[in-house]
């Protein structure tokens, strides 16, 4: 057991990220994007976190860079929490985010060198402007690009060449860990492919941890160790890749899975797909008790009263569902 | 007879950059009840091939050639009149962002009821109560209620829900669905894709599906169409061109996106970037990417080659490949698909 708490990276206890909606009058109400989420990631693995859009998916990466300023709970980086100004100043030296679209997240009035190096100059990492140049210069061969493209502009390059700038930009400060917030679901299929393998080959060389978020169940499963559903701010189920697409536990994991088109005819002829009925529930009214009830083919009275509790049901796999051990 | 029969199609823009060919000589037919895959990146010219079909082109596009037969009616050149009767009526299209294709101003039922009242002679009230018989048929919860309310008031699976409604209102003997399902999340996708499915069989209408997931074309589509810079690469039924893929290109698709069989894997993907449509490469476009790229590719591009029943690519290997076996087939010499 000891062995593997010296193994955690980041712990993420009890987060709560809610957000004021004006709704006018000087009334507002909380929106509950990230609602009590628990997990930890093991140094050098990728956790894959995956849901569909509003199930606060992105918040959680966001909220453990502080980007937002959490509402509730502990981000536990290498043992020392994150809540104070230095804290999060050190913190920010060792985690960095590459975003999801590759348009707007690069300041199209900066050259390609200065984006890059704007990391380095926020931190002081550099003495002399040789060494700037150096290092930026070192972090544009990691990803595929060369002196040449460093004066040039982002309008200049296409999504998938942004999006190795981006990366560039998030290495700059050698991190230990990156959140990837849908890096490549912006890029076109034959691109995609080129980037995923970017990301795998910079953490082996690296050494890197990965938040990886994205909504294609497929690279996602492809990327990474271990994976994490959500749905309406709450956390679902987390369990080894492997092990959630053979044996997903919730039902709205079920579903989820079920409903990825396979790429492939006979499998998607064969595949039974379990489709759910209506929409997500507005985050604003989320129902009572478990989030997912309203959708849910098995829900009963007591999932109403309660949200279920987020439990180890199997080795490493965690499941929040009342009905677990009836419907697994 | 085919139902749409598109042959040798070019529609090109001409921006203040020069012109771009963005449908480069596009054939293909669609039969009666039969569901047609396109696939491609972005800037392959599949949306363009669809609005060319329907001819609402951007103004700066036009179609320089070729011609679109529905039914034996050529359509390319035709009077706006005859156009004003085939679009909605017997083709219809569904666009990708349910978000911006419904006129946020006016309520769903305006909207639908608008679109029955032109093109069929129902008065308001019968009009009315097709736009709710639509919304049955397409499983909107509700259907009275949402009669009354604006865009803004549903979710985005509803919308396009709503779209497909207003598409079908008609009756139409082809449904051009441009990326349906892309702005969608995968649980609401499944249901569209499942509704679609359903629909399709009960009004046995024929369907041409644009999109570059290659899932949604595996679980839906009879044919499959590649299409690379314009052109058409590779044509045949969705197991050969997921299983037997013939062309380079497909071949690449094939291996660079993640699945079954390289699971745990690598995955290899096309190296390069995109190709730029305003600096086309004279021979095949898509050999500068391609691994297996000979002199030939560089200069001229492949001709159509028939690889199996109704499977056809357009690429220099299987030229080479059916030479070694000694058994060439060209169809059509120049006629590069």
């Amino acid at each position: 057991m000891s062995e593997r708490q010296n193994d955690t990276l980041l712990e993420v206890k009890g987060l709560k990220q809610y957000f004021n909606i004006n709704l006018g009058f000087f009334r507002s109400k909380p929106l509950k994007a990230v609602d009590d989420v628990s997990f930890s990631i093991r140094r050098g693995e990728t956790l894959g976190l995956v849901g569909e859009s509003g199930c606060g998916k992105t918040t959680v990466g966001r909220s453990i860079l502080h980007l937002y300023q959490p509402t509730a709970g502990q981000v536990i980086y290498d043992g020392k929490e994150i809540n104070s100004k230095e804290s999060l100043k050190e913190f920010r030296k060792k985690a960095t985010m590459v975003f999801q679209d590759p348009y707007s997240s690069l300041n199209p009035r900066m050259t390609v060198s200065d984006i890059v190096a704007e990391p380095l100059d926020v931190h002081h990492l550099y003495s002399t402007k040789q060494e700037r140049n150096d290092r930026v210069l070192e972090l544009l061969g990691y990803v595929g690009l060369n002196s040449e493209h460093a004066s040039r502009y982002a309008h200049e390059f296409s999504g998938g060449q942004r999006q190795r700038i981006g990366i560039a930009r998030a290495l700059a400060v050698n991190p230990e860990f990156i959140v990837c917030d849908e890096p490549v679901s912006a890029l076109d299929v034959s691109i995609q492919a080129q980037v995923i393998n970017m990301f795998d080959d910079l953490q082996d060389k690296l050494g890197l941890t990965y938040l990886f978020i994205a909504h294609d169940l497929l690279v996602v499963r492809h990327i990474s160790d271990r994976i994490a559903v959500m749905y309406l701010g709450k956390m679902v189920e987390l369990a080894d890749a492997e092990e959630i697409y053979s044996h997903p536990l919730h039902p709205y994991s079920q579903s989820l899975l079920s409903a990825v088109p396979l790429p492939d005819p006979k499998a998607a002829r064969a595949n039974k797909r379990i489709v759910l009925n209506g929409d997500i529930p507005s985050p604003l009214n989320a129902p009572s008790g478990c989030p997912f009830r309203t959708r849910c083919p098995h829900a009963t009275e007591a999932c109403a009263q309660s949200m279920p509790p987020f439990e180890e049901v199997d080795k490493g796999h965690f499941v929040a569902c009342h009905r677990v051990r009836e419907i697994g | 007879m085919a139902l749409l029969e598109v042959k040798d199609l070019h529609t090109s823009f001409f921006t203040d950059a020069g012109e771009v060919k963005a449908v480069d000589g596009v054939s293909f037919e669609l039969d009666r009840g039969k569901v047609l895959g396109i696939v491609g990146e972005s800037g392959s010219g599949k949306s363009v091939t669809a609005y060319s079909i329907m001819q609402i082109l951007a103004p700066t596009g036009k179609i320089v050639g070729g011609s679109v037969k529905l039914d034996g009616t050529e359509l390319v050149g035709a009077d706006e009149n005859i156009l004003r009767k085939v679009r909605g009526n017997r083709i219809s299209i569904i666009f990708q962002d349910p978000m911006t294709s419904l006129n946020p101003t006016y309520t769903i039922g305006h909207q639908l009821v608008e679109a029955i009242r032109l093109h069929t002679d129902r008065n308001r009230k019968q009009a009315w109560d097709r736009a709710l018989e639509m919304l049955q048929l397409v499983n909107v919860n509700e259907p009275r209620r949402r009669l009354k309310q604006y865009p803004f008031e549903l979710s985005g699976g509803m919308r396009q829900r709503v779209m497909i409604a207003m598409a079908l209102a008609c009756e139409p003997d082809i449904l051009i669905a441009d990326e349906p399902t892309t702005a969608l999340d995968v649980t609401i996708q499944a249901q569209i894709l499942e509704l679609m499915q359903d629909l399709q069989k009960k009004l046995g209408m024929a369907i041409i599906m644009i999109t570059h997931d290659l899932g949604v074309v595996a679980q839906l589509c009879d044919e499959v169409i590649v299409m690379y810079a314009g052109s058409i690469c590779e044509r045949g039924t969705a197991d050969e061109i997921f299983y037997t893929p013939a062309h380079e290109y497909t071949k690449g698709l094939m291996r660079s996106i993640p699945r079954d069989e390289n699971n745990g894997q690598r995955l290899q993907p096309i190296t390069g970037t995109p190709i730029d449509l305003l600096n086309m490469p004279k021979g095949c476009p898509f050999a500068p990417r391609c691994d297996h790229a000979m002199k030939v590719c560089l200069t001229e591009r492949a001709p159509r080659m028939q690889v199996g029943e109704a499977h056809f690519s357009s690429c220099w290997m299987n030229v080479k490949d059916a030479a070694d076996r000694g058994e060439i087939t060209v169809e059509g010499g120049q006629d590069h698909v």
